[in-house]
């Protein structure tokens, strides 16, 4: 069922690339105090939290099929775990996941 | 930039005294203000903010090839790739614009999901003006620089001047090394072959996690990612179904955040006995 739709690319790019700047443009732009009500800073701060932790859980789990899998994805995502206790920098938290996925995979995990 | 700032305007203490920090300002150096000539910002000030912003934008500029790796053993192009840290440069949005491709959303529902994780920015940006006061027609270049990195640096300075060094630094650093790097990163990977053999399909949820796990400070935060990760894994076999497009199980998991709220807010109520 998945896989990328080549024709789908340029205008989620376009689309992300306009809604992304002119979020931006907009907090530089519009008066202090007119988006800075308690509940909307608070959702704005834990709305990432959501977003970030799904597509970690998501992709992570996810082969296209609906149903969850546990493969090598998931011990690189260990090793991340591991590495982002230990405070390693993000690019090693990166390295640590794909390194371990793929080593995972030559062993024929 | 720095030549263009207006010290004189810059009261004494911390810039942005009295307003809560943002969700970045815990990176480095709190409020020290440099004594008796709190008025006249000492230049050291603007020293450590360069040299922290330096560091800040080395360490996570480098994280291009991640990212240009990443998009390019989705199937993007190197072009797609390298114009989405041009245009998009904000690396949770831009890793989750991909991920959602490579799964095989539609262009609105992979946007969505990407334009969600840019809001905060918006954010940043409502603190950093009132910070920085940038000049009117500076405003919409400095827009593009609004992220999670410039605005920590800025947020960590303790004047004005300092700041502006900090955010003008943090942003250039950035924005020049994670183009280059995320060129790299794509030429690479598409010169690899089956990107799964090299483990690159893990590097998505890694810098997820690496993103989202500072933000784990409360509880608060802790019920919102249970929360969204249920709620994405419930969702997971919508994927499959004909009518809704892959993506919904993100968007799904969104709604974690007003739940938690919501919750959290008729705890609060409660305990305060309104």
């Amino acid at each position: 069922m998945s896989g990328l739709d080549p024709a789908a690319v340029w205008p989620a790019v376009v689309l992300t690339a306009v809604g992304c700047y002119l979020v931006k443009l907009l907090g530089l732009s519009v008066p202090a105090g007119v988006l800075e009500r308690p509940l909307v800073r608070k959702l704005a701060a834990l709305l990432p939290v959501a977003l970030l932790a799904a597509l970690t859980a998501i992709q992570t789990v996810d082969d296209g099929t609906g149903a969850p899998v546990l493969d090598a994805r998931a011990a690189g995502l260990a090793a991340a775990a591991v590495a982002v206790l230990l405070r390693a920098p993000f690019l090693l938290v990166v390295v640590a996941a794909v390194a371990v996925t793929a080593g995972v995979r030559a062993l024929g995990g | 930039m720095n030549d263009r700032v207006d010290s004189s305007a810059f009261p004494a203490g911390p810039a942005g005294a009295g307003e809560p920090a943002g969700a970045g300002a815990s990176a480095g150096a709190s409020a020290v203000t440099s004594g008796a000539a709190a008025a006249v910002p000492a230049p050291d000030t603007v020293r450590r903010a360069v040299r922290q912003a330096l560091g800040t934008g080395v360490a996570v500029g480098v994280s291009g090839f991640a990212f240009g790796a990443t998009a390019a053993a989705a199937g993007l192009s190197v072009a797609q790739s390298c114009v989405l840290s041009l245009l998009v440069f904000t690396g949770a949005s831009q890793f989750a614009l991909v991920g959602a491709l490579a799964a095989g959303s539609g262009p609105v529902t992979a946007a969505a999901g990407a334009f969600f994780l840019g809001v905060r920015n918006c954010f940043y940006g409502l603190r950093l003006s009132a910070l920085l006061r940038p000049p009117r027609r500076l405003r919409p270049f400095a827009a593009q620089w609004v992220i999670d990195e410039t605005a920590a640096v800025s947020f960590a300075q303790p004047d004005r001047r300092a700041a502006r060094a900090g955010f003008a630094v943090t942003g250039l650093t950035l924005y020049l090394l994670w183009n280059l790097t995320t060129l790299l990163g794509a030429l690479g990977a598409s010169g690899l072959g089956d990107p799964a053999v090299w483990g690159l399909d893990a590097a998505g949820p890694a810098v997820f996690l690496a993103l989202v796990a500072p933000m784990l400070k409360t509880a608060v935060e802790r019920a919102t990612a249970v929360l969204a990760v249920l709620l994405a894994l419930i969702g997971l076999p919508l994927i499959g179904l004909p009518l809704l497009p892959a993506g919904v199980p993100v968007l799904l998991a969104a709604l974690a955040a007003p739940a938690v709220l919501w919750v959290h807010g008729r705890l609060d109520g409660r305990e305060v006995t309104r």
